[in-house]
């Protein structure tokens, strides 16, 4: 790869004027990050500096009309359904890359991939319109009243899955073929192979699929929004009806006002701050994992 | 004794993977039958083209989809220029260890990650109050293209980033000033990935809620200007299905075309990028 950034000064006017418009469009792309951060906390701040932060965790209830402000059952209603889904979609996601890799015949293999990359390409709307008219009334005829932490946690499952599978599917295609060759000649079953040199090699990819997984799951509004119900509580079992925390921004954003409007911000804040976490924890994985290959 | 339990193991453990797979594959067939199921009745061409009636009950989408096509049209304004820019500086004026370049990097892979509805506040915030557009098309498509820059960043410096450093090397010996190197070969040589790249980013503009309820907001009618509030289709339909009583039908069928024209989109883009791999490995010269 030739770069030009070793001999940045040009004799062509034309090249100067360029090089400075790239790097201001540059400057506009990174800075964006720094400027939604900024903004957030620019918002939140009213509520953190007259509430205090404790008083989320505190207060006795969420009545944003008698300034009461507690974020508890929200934070406990998403990380419940994250947990959910994911406990549902890591195995079943590992299992659907190995099935691509090593079970399915080619053309069912290409199939099953396509159908996956499309299943990713579903927007969440959808999802939660699927899940308003089929999944909830099928739930309620069992164990009433139907919009539920289960119901929340099926359609992430289904959400978080195509992501989680090909992340996984792209980590195993880089495992070398070698490997492979040496479990075969060792007489190893295909299973055994799969599970003794395939899963401990593609382990950080499996965790960089997962860590994303989580990622969309935490962030995810519209579909969970439809089909939880949206009762402000900490459920207590698998039927009750949760709100998540991006449930609560998506329904009360549009009328709020005043500290109100501020701690929404600050949730907002919560669920960057848990999202980029696991973000930056896959990046790094996967870092890793291009310079094992590199190596 | 040992291999008859080995082989009960890879047994039952196929049997897992194929269920599992059988699993999914039955519920993906579930929802997309579903939707044809319900949606399909409602299709027509006076739906796609008449306005909604009765809270969008009756009558069609023909506002929902020029409100649509407005809010992607502004996005991809905005965006193709900023994302073009950043790729190419990155992919031709950095290297690895540049640090600036790191940096922009490294912000833009969080950027990725950042869930819509923390762009809606971050939208609603700077584009409809503190720059007073209020809820409008212009907010909404400001906010889809802050959303869609990583995508389109990341897809068109790769395709800068494949193009063999023998095209550089020549312009460089014919005495080609660096900005004619890029404008007329570097930048037709990654067309098609750059293409590709803003098919997928307007599809994910397309398929996006949270970060427009609200930022463009709600209003169904014919937008007459960038600043009116406009309904995009996602919307129409999470409108339909959560606060209209026997909306269903209708959002069935929104919901089919929405997930055409996703489906459409997509195929395009992956049509272009095997193109442009098969031009790649064969040049005609």
């Amino acid at each position: 790869m030739i770069s030009f950034s070793n001999n940045i000064s040009s004799q062509f006017l034309s090249d100067r004027v360029l090089l400075w418009s790239l790097r201001f469009f540059a400057l506009i792309a990174g800075c964006l990050l720094f400027l939604i951060v900024i903004f957030l906390i620019h918002e939140a701040w009213p509520a953190v500096q007259q509430l205090g932060i404790t008083s989320f965790f505190t207060d006795d209830a969420w009545y944003p009309t008698e300034s009461l402000y507690l974020l508890t059952p929200m934070l406990w209603g998403t990380f419940l359904a994250t947990l959910g889904a994911v406990i549902l979609a890591a195995p079943i996601g590992i299992l659907s890359a190995v099935f691509i890799h090593y079970y399915a015949p080619s053309l069912l293999a290409i199939t099953y991939r396509r159908l996956i990359e499309l299943l990713a390409g579903i927007p969440s709307v959808v999802f939660g319109l699927w899940g308003l008219v089929v999944l909830v009334p099928l739930i309620a005829s069992w164990q009433p009243p139907g919009p539920s932490l289960l119901a929340g946690i099926l359609i992430l499952f289904l959400m978080i899955l195509p992501t989680i599978t090909l992340v996984i599917h792209s980590s195993l295609a880089h495992i070398p073929i070698a490997y492979i060759h040496n479990a075969t000649a060792l007489g190893l079953g295909r299973w055994s192979m799969i599970r003794k040199v395939i899963l401990p090699s593609a382990k950080s990819g499996i965790f960089t699929g997962i860590f994303l997984g989580v990622a969309r799951a935490l962030g995810e509004t519209m579909a969970i929004l439809m089909v939880c119900g949206n009762v402000v509580q900490t459920p207590s079992d698998l039927f009750d009806p949760i709100r998540t925390l991006t449930a609560n921004i998506a329904l009360e954003m549009a009328y709020a006002l005043g500290n109100h409007r501020s701690t929404l911000f600050v949730s907002g804040l919560m669920l960057m701050a848990m999202i980029v976490i696991f973000v930056l924890m896959a990046e790094r994985l996967r870092y890793r994992e291009t310079n094992a290959h590199a190596n | 004794m040992l291999t008859q339990t080995k082989n009960t193991e890879e047994r039952v453990w196929t049997l897992m993977i194929w269920s599992s797979v059988g699993l999914i594959s039955f519920g993906f067939l579930w929802i997309l039958g579903d939707l044809l199921w319900h949606g399909w009745t409602q299709l027509s061409w006076n739906f796609l083209f008449s306005s909604p009636e009765n809270s969008g009950r009756e009558g069609g989408i023909g506002p929902i989809l020029i409100s649509t096509s407005l809010i992607i049209g502004v996005c991809m304004i905005i965006a193709w220029p900023i994302g073009l820019g950043t790729a190419i500086f990155l992919a031709e004026y950095t290297k690895d260890h540049h640090r600036f370049g790191r940096l922009i990097r490294g912000s833009l892979d969080v950027l990725a990650g950042v869930p819509s509805i923390v762009f809606g506040l971050f939208g609603n915030a700077l584009f409809c109050q503190a720059l007073g557009l209020g809820f409008s098309i212009l907010s909404g498509g400001l906010t889809l293209a802050c959303m869609v820059l990583p995508i389109l960043i990341r897809t068109t410096e790769e395709s800068f980033r494949a193009i063999t450093s023998d095209q550089r090397l020549s312009a460089a010996a014919l005495g080609f000033s660096r900005s004619t190197t890029i404008w007329c070969i570097l930048l037709p040589a990654a067309m098609p990935g750059l293409l590709a790249g803003s098919i997928l980013g307007l599809g994910r503009a397309m398929a996006e809620t949270a970060a427009l309820i609200f930022t463009s907001g709600y209003v169904g009618r014919m937008p007459e200007s960038l600043l009116d509030s406009g309904r995009a289709l996602s919307i129409h339909i999470y409108d339909l299905a959560m606060n209209v009583a026997g909306g269903n039908p209708n959002a069935y069928a929104t919901a089919i075309v929405l997930v055409s024209l996703l489906i459409i989109i997509n195929l395009v883009a992956s049509w272009i990028a095997d193109q442009w791999t098969t031009s790649n490995q064969l040049p005609n010269l």
